[in-house]
């Protein structure tokens, strides 16, 4: 068997023909491994956006499902007969685990961010609150309006979510909306990418006439394509992955000041997600470069 | 299917060019084993006419059968199989200028799937016979204008072609190369291939009739034709 550079001489490549039948220069090299770090980067972001919004909403729910809020506005001579009605009330409804009075010096933490810590919460008027935790089996919230309307006239009971959907709903449509620029991201690539082909197939139409000519079929001429754009992909959605997860990284870490902001970014195995997202470019490389050579062949006879 | 009497039929064939007819009611067969020359002035349309006979064009009325198969009912699987039965030369060549001179005659080879580094003897041998032992890791842009040929009919022969079309081999050449070529096509003629050689250089034609018994076809207005002796 005759080897490359063997003793007769001869200078033949390795099977690697498919590969080398197109010239290896051009700028849709550039252009294909540019394009594809800049979408991988910001595919990153998209998806630390998607996956903090799901988490945030995922928190409000658990925060807030369950519990609820009895608000009671009374004069000071009846705060104390109203609070205590107002237990009884709810120690006898059917799916309350458990309703506690929140004290002064819990409200007055609860009010200090906005008051600082110098509020004479004794001295105003303001409402007390019960903190109620349902069981299991969950309460009847409109039967238990009615009773206290009833029994404790100043009580107005706060189930959160009258405030909970539509935080929650929102949580959920930044997520959705991430997918779907992550969805229109890979469209563009796909859109790059099939752009830069079938400018290299312009760009080699000698070589395409070549390989026609000695009976090439557009399997074997799409293949030396397909590879080349899709190892390109790959590369620039490796090095763009990298810095976009190399950017989430370094931002800020999370505080109370700017609880959304600084919960951009991944948690645990979250960043595994980053691995999937160059072999998926590539596969969207493949996909949209295979489509563009096989349909540029078909011009050819 | 149309039935197969050569390996290329022609039956009153026509091609239309931007409105105008250039070849009319063409019927002829090219017979298996034959040689041929195919002349006429230039743009008379020969080269047409090869490229009807290797699929890259269809005619525009009339039927022709490459191996007896009309190309217009062949897939496109099917006519890369079917040009891998005929040895294409064209006047400029066609390599691919970034492989080397031994790359670009085993491409062939590589595009149907076969082993080029198992085919390195033959390779070897095929690169010998051309003359062309010494230049096979050149690029083409590095080679005159008879080893371009040599190497293109290398590049033709090295699938072992049932028929063997050259488009004005000798254009580019001068004399004593033109013989070469002329040479190295009745060799291949002798072992039992069909060579179809497209030509205006009617003195390459009559120093063949020394070397091989060739039939002249003449394309002539618009119609192909046997040529008489006195070319």
């Amino acid at each position: 068997m005759t080897t490359p550079n063997d003793d007769s001489g001869f200078p033949i490549s390795h099977d690697t023909s498919r590969d080398r039948v197109v010239p290896p220069t051009g700028f849709t090299a550039g252009l294909t491994t540019f394009t594809s770090a800049a979408m991988a980067f910001l595919v990153v972001f998209a998806l630390a956006l998607s996956l903090a919004a799901n988490r945030l909403s995922d928190r409000w729910s658990a925060a807030l499902a369950g519990g609820a809020t009895l608000r009671i506005s009374a004069p000071a001579e009846q705060m104390g007969s109203q609070l205590a009605q107002a237990i009884k009330v709810l120690k006898t409804t059917p799916g309350i685990a458990e309703a506690r009075v929140i004290t002064p010096d819990e409200q007055q933490a609860l009010l200090e961010p906005w008051f600082g810590p110098d509020l004479p919460v004794d001295a105003l008027p303001i409402p007390r609150l019960i903190d109620i935790r349902e069981d299991s089996r969950g309460y009847d919230a409109q039967g238990l309006r009615l009773r206290l309307a009833a029994e404790v006239p100043g009580a107005v009971l706060d189930d959160h979510s009258r405030w909970q959907r539509p935080l929650v709903k929102a949580a959920q449509r930044v997520w959705a909306l991430g997918l779907f620029a992550i969805v229109l991201m890979a469209a563009t690539s796909a859109a790059m990418i099939t752009l830069a082909t079938r400018a290299a197939m312009a760009a080699n139409a000698q070589v395409v006439a070549v390989l026609r000519l000695i009976g090439a079929r557009d399997s074997y001429i799409a293949a030396a394509f397909v590879r080349r754009f899709t190892l390109r992909a790959f590369l620039g959605a490796a090095i763009g992955t990298a810095a976009g997860a190399l950017a989430v990284y370094l931002l800020p870490s999370k505080n109370d000041q700017a609880m959304i902001l600084s919960g951009l970014g991944f948690q645990q195995l979250q960043w595994m997600w980053l691995l999937a997202l160059p072999p998926i470019i590539a596969g969207v490389a493949f996909f949209a470069t295979r489509q563009a050579t096989r349909r540029e062949l078909r011009r050819l006879r | 299917m149309l039935k197969e009497r050569g390996l290329i039929d022609l039956e009153n064939v026509a091609y239309t060019y931007s409105g105008g007819e250039l070849l009319s009611e063409m019927t002829l067969s090219i017979a298996s084993g034959a040689f041929y020359f195919l002349t006429g002035p230039s743009g008379s349309g020969k080269t047409t006419f090869l490229k009807m006979c290797y699929g890259a064009l269809v005619p525009t009325t009339g039927t022709i059968a490459i191996f007896g198969q009309d190309p217009r009912k062949m897939t496109r699987d099917d006519i890369a199989l079917t040009r891998r039965r005929i040895g294409v030369v064209h006047q400029d060549c066609q390599f691919l200028d970034h492989l080397n001179v031994v790359d670009n005659i085993a491409l062939p080879l590589a595009a149907a799937g076969q082993d080029t580094l198992a085919d390195g003897a033959n390779l070897k041998e095929l690169l010998n016979w051309v003359g062309l032992g010494h230049r096979a890791d050149a690029l083409p842009p590095e080679l005159s204008g008879g080893e371009r040929q040599r190497a293109a009919l290398a590049r033709a022969v090295i699938m072992s072609p049932d028929i063997i079309l050259a488009d004005e081999p000798t254009g580019n050449v001068d004399w004593e190369m033109s013989q070469r070529l002329l040479q190295l096509l009745v060799e291949l003629n002798r072992m039992g291939k069909t060579v179809v050689i497209a030509s205006h250089d009617l003195s390459l034609i009559r120093a063949a009739k020394t070397e091989v018994q060739a039939r002249v076809l003449r394309i002539y207005n618009k119609r192909v034709q046997l040529a008489g002796a006195n070319l």
